[in-house]
């Protein structure tokens, strides 16, 4: 019996046949997550259904040192849910129960399954929601959501996952159940839950998850304003920025992005314009009011050739609509696209922009751009045509050369996707070795056998050092399977 | 290297933490001269000073040799106006951080404090409501590690999930991780227009703002045996939406509305020598923890929106003489709190206290005169601290008082833990209490810092 054999045999009589997959048809389905070019397949897939049964799965892990991958959705893009060849994954969509909604502690008890929007629609009858929005939000997972610190479009006012949560319980990697924060604020010691947060699977698996639930505002109110240009709509950002409004979100798109959103959702955006902002306000009515004039004449003074304004909840809709399928509208425009994820200051906005043309342009590829104005948050779609021989190549160039200008300008490799294995190559431009080297303190104090997700975020782990009595298990050194890949 | 008597001095009298004098004293200019003092410094246990405006909180270190004053290490290196961030020096005032031009480090901080300490304390005021704490305005951080080398976690720019966020770590570490050098922050716009409205209400009525759409900057509690519970609501925003926002809150808490702030607004409730704890919880469970340490024979402020509040006990009278209240659970409870009627509102604001100051001495004496005659008029509350501050009658009435607000706490979902008391009363006490998660908090400590040297035994568990 090998050694995988033995772990299935021990898990299956633990949490039941049913939910320990080693079947290899079975086992493709979670062969990628939402950056489906990396690929690996599982060597077990564990289905838990109580946290008992997670606890028992890393329990059985880090006595065999096995490698684990936890998997809430799958909709990473940054390849943090890839599963390890000789390891097990751990899939949440089982645990899936909220456990409790508490309006007047502005609480919500969820296990990490729970699908985000979920939590919305649980609390918006008592008036309240659950404020990070990723674009995905309709599939992903809270527990992908706590690993990966999820933003979404309106995190310019609100915040991100990490200032959202206020609680976890988590499995650590040798397989304990420990709380970390609870329903009140400030909890006493280490904010290890701040560390966790953010974490990619690397510090053990969310088992439930405590989240604060925002008051449903009492006006919102939504305006596209179509430029010439994306200097013109990133001068109009800026002067909103600089007279002191803080809206809710503001987004931009270029012209190819655009076209692209178009021809897909046929978004009615004005004709001819070389860029849009959607603006969105949010708050008490005469605040959201008297802002929303000043942020539509900002717009105006700053070159939009035509504004509209949402009127009620359809047109609000029709206006997110075009921004929300940008992503997969590009998919009309080219047969093939790299997502990049990457920040910049966002004074340093036109800069950027413009570089970012040049190299496309000298490359013979283009990139449409789609991205979170507000806060300096990129999404360039990088298109090519794999078909064309070398254009993969070069578009691969073109994506890391924006990388490169985000580090240039200080701004950051990713500011909502994650490392995962995908920029984890890309970590040691953005830090230093000491830098790296700390983050992994942190590692060592929770996974000193670095079975938790290995090959993830660091390009080089870290030796924990010998500790007296403690067994070395297998190291990510070893991460052989996440080599095979490349 | 450069040699340890290069870059320290002798420490003088006042170089104390909590009575522990340290041997030497060294206050590095930069991030550099920091590094190198650390390395020099291998084998020395060391407290880093901030502000020192609140350095003998907390238990006393169990071994001290050398203070690390992070004054000398002062500056905006940079303030990006248009990208909302500053990078500042941790030796910062944070005055000075208040009133950038047009915008504002929305931290509410005592007079004196250091940024450095303001995010090492995790401390907070009244408006956390609204912008959140240091751990949520905090984007990046430089801090060197107990072993020397400089390491920095975050970065400039406020989204950004590149790699483990240790900027949380650090915050509210209490400098047992490492000596924080800079810090970047996210700023705010400062508001065009801000108000307070001020109501004698039960902590009960906060609820309603909560659920309201008044979008409050601070909700703040202010309890007191004998005197009438206050509530004191800020809102902030454009001039026309702050004008009709307040008048909505005081038309609701039957208040008024005022230019300015209560004068127990961001004042810690008990004097010099008192007893301080810090005390969360659920929402709906702040009226029921007001009532608790109400009835306990303390005073009791913060914020009733975030579920954060400090309960404050008066220094043990010296002289056996009248007016004496100490702790004592002894109080029937938060009825007795209507016995006598001490409105705040028509006490006027008093100068000094500008919000911003938990601790400036105007502010601590306002708390002193404000918690001493209301309390003195609770005749239900008896005078337990005995005499002087060690004695076994005072220091057993501290402790039962601590676990009963702690079990308070506890059925609340939040935590008690003593912020400061007495010299003879404080080592008697577990000023943190008990804390989840401690075995894998000890293991991030033992990875940073195996020697335990950075402020041995200040921390959670004698961390
Ligand atoms: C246990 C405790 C709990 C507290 N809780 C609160 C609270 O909830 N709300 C509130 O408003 N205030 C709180 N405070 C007070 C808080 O410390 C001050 O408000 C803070 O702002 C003081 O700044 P300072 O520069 O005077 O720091 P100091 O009083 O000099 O130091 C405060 C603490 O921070 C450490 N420290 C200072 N500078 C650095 C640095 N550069 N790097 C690493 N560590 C450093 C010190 O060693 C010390 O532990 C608390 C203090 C303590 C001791
Ligand atoms: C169309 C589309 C739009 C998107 N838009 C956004 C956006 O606007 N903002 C944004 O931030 N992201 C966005 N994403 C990325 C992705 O949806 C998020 O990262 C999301 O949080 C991933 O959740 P998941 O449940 O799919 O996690 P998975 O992809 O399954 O896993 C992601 C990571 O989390 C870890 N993980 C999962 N569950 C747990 C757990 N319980 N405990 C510990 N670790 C766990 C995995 O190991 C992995 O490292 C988008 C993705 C797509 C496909």
């Amino acid at each position: 019996m090998t050694g995988i054999d033995a772990l299935a045999a021990r898990l299956r009589a633990e949490i039941g046949v049913r939910r320990v997959l080693t079947d290899r048809q079975e086992l493709r389905t979670y062969e990628c997550d939402g950056l489906a070019h990396y690929k690996v397949i599982p060597a077990l897939v564990a289905l838990p259904s109580t946290v008992e049964q997670v606890a028992a799965v890393v329990r059985a892990c880090a006595e065999t040192g096995t490698p684990f991958v936890a998997r809430g959705s799958g909709t990473g893009l940054s390849g943090g849910a890839l599963p390890h060849a000789d390891g097990v994954l751990i899939v949440t969509s089982q645990l899936r129960e909220i456990v409790e909604v508490r309006p007047e502690d502005e609480r919500a008890v969820v296990q990490p399954g729970v699908i985000n929007l979920q939590v919305t629609k649980v609390a918006g009858p008592h008036g309240y929601y659950y404020a990070p929005d990723p674009s995905s939000q309709q599939i992903c997972s809270i527990g992908g959501n706590v690993a990966e610190n999820s933003g979404g479009a309106h995190c310019l006012k609100y915040g991100f996952t990490t200032n959202h949560v206020t609680g976890l319980e988590v499995v650590t990697p040798d397989g304990e159940r420990v709380r970390l924060g609870g329903p009140a604020p400030d909890t006493p010691g280490y904010d290890l839950l701040g560390a966790f947060v953010g974490s990619e699977g690397t510090l053990g698996v969310a088992t439930e998850v405590t989240v604060k639930l925002t008051r449903l505002p009492e006006t919102v109110r939504t305006l596209l304003a179509a430029f010439a240009s994306t200097d013109q709509a990133g001068a109009a950002t800026s002067a909103i920025i600089a007279a002191g409004v803080v809206p809710a979100a503001i987004e931009m798109m270029d012209a190819l992005a655009i076209e692209a959103a178009e021809s897909a959702v046929k978004c009615g955006y004005p004709a001819g314009a070389g860029a849009v902002l959607i603006v969105e306000l949010d708050g008490p009515a005469t605040e959201v009011e008297a802002q929303f004039t000043e942020v539509n004449a900002l717009c105006e003074a700053n070159g939009a050739f035509e504004t509209r304004i949402a009127a009620d909840d359809a047109e609000r809709a029709l206006i997110w609509r075009g921004r929300k399928s940008a992503f997969a509208a590009v998919g009309r425009i080219s047969p093939d696209y790299i997502v990049q994820d990457g920040v910049i200051p966002r004074t340093a906005l036109p800069a950027v922009l413009h570089r970012i043309g040049e190299v496309a342009t000298e490359h013979g590829v283009r990139v449409a751009n789609v991205f979170h104005a507000g806060d300096g948050n990129l999404h360039p779609l990088v298109l090519f045509d794999d078909s064309v021989p070398g254009q993969a190549g070069r578009a691969e160039t073109v994506s890391a050369a924006i990388l490169d200008l985000c580090i240039e300008h200080g701004g950051s490799i990713t500011g909502e996707h994650g490392v995962g294995i995908d920029k984890a190559k890309h970590m040691p431009r953005m830090f230093s070795d000491d830098d790296l080297d700390t983050m992994q303190l942190v590692r060592c104090a929770f996974d000193p056998d670095g079975i938790a997700n290995p090959g993830k975020i660091f390009p080089t782990p870290r030796l924990c050092g010998e500790r007296p009595g403690r067994r070395q298990g297998a190291h990510p050194a070893q991460a052989a399977g996440v080599a095979e890949i490349f | 290297m450069a040699a340890l008597d290069e870059l320290t001095t002798p420490a003088g009298d006042g170089d104390t933490v909590c009575g522990v004098r340290a041997r030497l004293v060294a206050a590095p200019a930069d991030t550099a001269e920091a590094a190198a003092l650390i390395r020099a410094a291998q084998g020395l246990s060391v407290v880093i000073r901030g502000g020192g405006t609140k350095l003998d909180w907390g238990p006393p270190p169990r071994e001290l040799d050398l203070i690390i004053d992070t004054r000398r290490l002062s500056g905006v290196v940079e303030h990006a106006a248009g990208d909302l961030i500053t990078v500042v020096k941790a030796g910062t005032p944070m005055s000075e951080l208040h009133g950038l031009p047009g915008q504002q480090l929305a931290l509410d901080a005592p007079a004196g404090a250091t940024a450095g300490g303001t995010v090492a304390a995790n401390a907070s005021g009244p408006r956390r409501l609204r912008y959140g704490t240091a751990r949520d305005l905090l984007i990046g951080i430089t801090v060197v590690r107990p072993d020397g080398t400089v390491t920095k976690a975050g970065g400039k720019v406020v989204k950004n999930v590149a790699g483990y966020d240790l900027g949380k770590l650090y915050t509210g570490a209490f400098g047992t991780l490492g000596l924080i050098t800079e810090c970047v922050f996210r700023l705010h716009p400062a508001p065009a227009a801000a108000a307070f409205v001020r109501a004698v209400a039960p902590p009960g009525q906060a609820a309603k703002i909560l659920a309201g759409q008044f979008a409050a900057s601070a909700l703040e509690v202010n309890a007191a045996p004998g005197a009438e519970p206050e509530l004191a609501v800020l809102v902030e925003g454009t001039p026309a939406g702050v004008r009709e926002r307040a008048a909505a809150i005081a038309a609701l808490l039957d208040g008024e509305v005022s230019e300015q702030a209560p004068d127990w607004w961001d004042v810690s409730p008990w004097p010099d020598g008192g007893v301080g704890i810090k005390l969360t919880g659920r929402l709906s469970q702040v009226p029921a923890l007001v009532a608790t340490a109400v009835g306990a024979g303390a005073t009791v402020r913060g914020s009733a929106g975030a579920g954060v509040l400090y309960a404050g006990f008066p220094a043990p009278n010296p002289s056996p003489g009248p007016a004496t209240t100490g702790i004592g659970p002894s109080s029937p409870g938060p009825a007795s709190s209507s016995a006598t009627s001490t409105s705040a509102s028509d006490s006027s604001p008093t100068a000094g206290s500008t919000g911003t100051g938990t601790s400036s001495p105007a502010a601590v004496s306002t708390g002193a005169g404000r918690s001493s005659p209301v309390s003195s008029s609770a005749s239900t509350v008896s005078p337990v601290v005995g005499p002087g501050t060690g004695t076994a009658e005072g220091t057993v009435e501290a402790g039962r008082a601590i676990e009963l607000l702690r079990a308070a706490a506890v059925r609340a979902g939040g935590h008690a833990v003593v912020l400061t008391a007495p010299a003879g009363v404080r080592e008697t006490l577990d000023m943190w209490g008990p804390v989840p998660g401690l075995a894998l908090m000890r293991r991030v400590k033992d990875q940073f810092d195996p020697d335990h040297r950075f402020a041995p035994g200040r921390f959670v568990g004698g961390i």
